[in-house]
């Protein structure tokens, strides 16, 4: 591995809950090298989402600076995350979070409504995400019309479109079964291998960490590593 | 435009709510456009005014005569340029049904005094020339399919002649037009002279007297000294500008604009309820992919885009069917109504007033629910989902 793609350091996030301050994450140092594949588990409330959310720009620690890809984020208004986000982060929910009402190919293209390539050019990298996660054949399906694996396989495409360096699955498994899971863990292994992608993912599933090459246990705000690879 | 699929995909989520809530638009924008024919054609004469012809009429009631003699007069007062009259006959055609305004006027003085009335030249002179000769504005003539030449009855439901019959016979001479762009000149006119010589009674008067003021004479003045020439007179005047008294004609019929103002205000009022409530239903149920959007890098600023010209696509939908059926309507209403409502018409500032509507009803109906989108915190949506 080489150089740093992200960087913490003394990151903390504590939450108001009404008079009470809740410290989720203390003061973790965390450096994640391009190209790493890293799987965070813990039990629920140990601060494994806080971490990732914080990664994506999504929320801004209490303490402490978050670098990615050389882009200090604590430092960032809420528009210039939202674009930083928009060619930096692919993010990969449980539930897949796709919309509904758009097919798979429109789905995939969202990302790339927020630059300036054309409608053609548009649906040419649709096309080769949907292609690379093994979709094209279901480019016009609702997600409706998708099994549950094929609608993550779908979500991935849209991760993926506009060729972010940093993946971000929460929980990318979660709702899926032993089979699906494999086969969406592999593809993953296939972006990092093959496509050079760093990926983090959140897992409470031991079998799904072992497709990474470490496993990062985060336990009461803190981080403790477990090298598997 | 690379948003609009987004849009148009998210408006028709609900398709019997989305359905439902386009129909109250369109049953709205109809309406709208129906009575704005209809007000138009109320205010008619205001809009057409011209700002430098005054009227005269009698103190008490434009239905009280005003005497010939009064006529010299006016034409004597400064700051007048021309003066000439009209009268009320009150007569219909055939069937009392057929009613439509006939005035007997000074052919020439009359038609001078309205340049915008379009006649053909020899067609006026032979309406000079001939006592019994009449000319009528092309509506009229295409509606009862009258012709140059033809010899048209008219019954009397004020004025009978002096030999105690209600019918008067007069010749078509002429037909004219007006610039006007709604084509509003469905009146007779005919000669005063056979008027006055073949009425039972009131002999030697007038129904009001119609003015131009002079070149850089002020109108203002020039109604206060006519009206001052005949104080304490048996015949009071009151001098007023054409404007005024097109208004004060209308509002004979009750206060039309104000009637249609709050019909339509009502219309409207509900209107943004129901579409209101639409897109709070449509944001509320998609907390969690608004979320995603905004995951993805879509601005703040974007997300209120979105969710605003959704609600003005719903609008524009609606509104422009609405609008549109309405417009043929009009054109309906004014073929059947053109004679006793002259100047239905849907004009291009009402059509622009409406599209305004729809783009201001969408934007209210939708800015409470888009801020709402705008403000998500991703986490908290997220979380919830």
């Amino acid at each position: 591995m080489s150089d740093v793609l992200a960087r913490l350091e003394g990151v903390s996030r504590i939450y108001q809950k009404g008079k009470e301050k809740v410290e989720v994450l203390h003061a973790l140092d965390l450096e994640i090298p391009d190209g790493d594949f890293v799987a965070i588990m813990g039990p629920s409330g140990s601060g494994k989402t806080t971490l990732l959310n914080l990664l994506g720009g999504l929320d801004k620690p209490t303490a402490g600076t978050i670098t990615v890809g050389g882009s200090e984020l604590s430092s960032m208004s809420n528009s210039q995350l939202s674009r930083w986000r928009s060619t930096n982060i692919g993010f990969i929910f449980q539930f897949y979070n796709l919309l509904p009402v758009l097919t798979a190919h429109r789905n995939v293209e969202l990302p790339l409504l927020l630059t300036d390539f054309g409608g053609k050019e548009r649906a040419r990298r649709a096309s080769i995400a949907l292609d690379i996660v093994g979709l094209a054949d279901r480019a016009n399906h609702y997600p409706r019309e998708l099994s549950g694996g094929q609608e993550q396989r779908v979500a991935i495409a849209r991760a993926i479109v506009s060729d972010p360096p940093l993946l971000l699955c929460d929980e990318p498994t979660g709702d899926l079964d032993r089979d699906m899971s494999d086969e969406i863990l592999r593809l993953l292994q296939v972006l990092n291998r093959d496509h050079g992608k760093t990926i983090v993912m959140v897992t409470h599933d031991a079998q799904a960490a072992e497709f990474a090459k470490r496993t990062l246990h985060c336990d009461k705000g803190t981080l403790e590593a477990k090298e598997t690879a | 435009m690379k948003y609009f699929r987004l849009i148009w995909k998210n408006a028709w989520r609900k398709k019997i709510r989305t359905s439902l809530t386009i129909l109250s638009v369109f049953v709205a924008f109809l309406l709208f456009a129906l009575l704005s024919a209809i007000g138009y054609a109320f205010r008619g004469g205001v809009d057409v005014a011209d700002a430098e012809r005054l009227i005269v009429i009698h103190k008490i009631s434009l239905i009280n005569p005003l005497p010939m003699s009064y006529m010299n007069r006016i034409a004597a007062t400064e700051g007048v340029d021309s003066v000439t009259h009209g009268s009320w006959f009150g007569g219909y055609y055939q069937d009392p049904r057929n009613h439509f305004g006939q005035f007997p006027v000074d052919p020439q003085a009359y038609f001078d005094m309205y340049p915008e009335f379009d006649i053909p030249e020899e067609q006026l002179e032979a309406f000079k020339r001939n006592r019994t000769g009449a000319v009528v504005g092309q509506e009229i003539a295409k509606k009862y399919g009258w012709k140059v030449g033809d010899r048209i009855p008219i019954q009397a439901t004020i004025w009978s002649r002096i030999d105690g019959s209600r019918t008067w016979e007069f010749d078509l001479e002429g037909i004219f037009s007006t610039d006007d762009p709604r084509g509003s000149s469905p009146i007779m006119l005919f000669q005063y002279d056979y008027f006055e010589e073949a009425r039972a009674f009131g002999k030697g008067t007038a129904g009001w007297y119609i003015l131009r003021v002079a070149n850089g004479a002020n109108p203002v003045d020039v109604a206060n000294a006519i009206d001052l020439q005949f104080a304490n007179s048996p015949n009071e005047t009151e001098t007023s500008t054409e404007a005024a008294f097109s208004q004060s004609f209308a509002k004979q019929f009750g206060n039309i604009a104000l009637i249609v103002t709050l019909v339509l205000g009502a219309v409207f009022f509900t209107l943004l309820l129901v579409s209101g409530n639409t897109m709070s239903q449509s944001v509320r149920e998609r907390i969690s992919e608004i979320a995603v959007l905004k995951t993805l890098g879509f601005g703040d600023r974007t997300v209120l885009g979105i969710v605003l010209s959704e609600s003005i696509l719903i609008m524009l939908i609606g509104g422009l069917l609405g609008l549109g059926l309405g417009w043929l309507g009009v054109q309906g209403l004014a073929k059947e109504m053109g004679t006793f409502l002259p100047g239905v018409f849907l004009s291009p500032v009402a059509i622009a007033t409406g599209i305004a509507m729809m783009i201001g009803t969408g934007l209210l109906a939708g800015i409470f629910p888009a801020l709402k989108a705008m403000r998500l915190s991703i986490i908290d949506a997220l979380a919830r989902a």
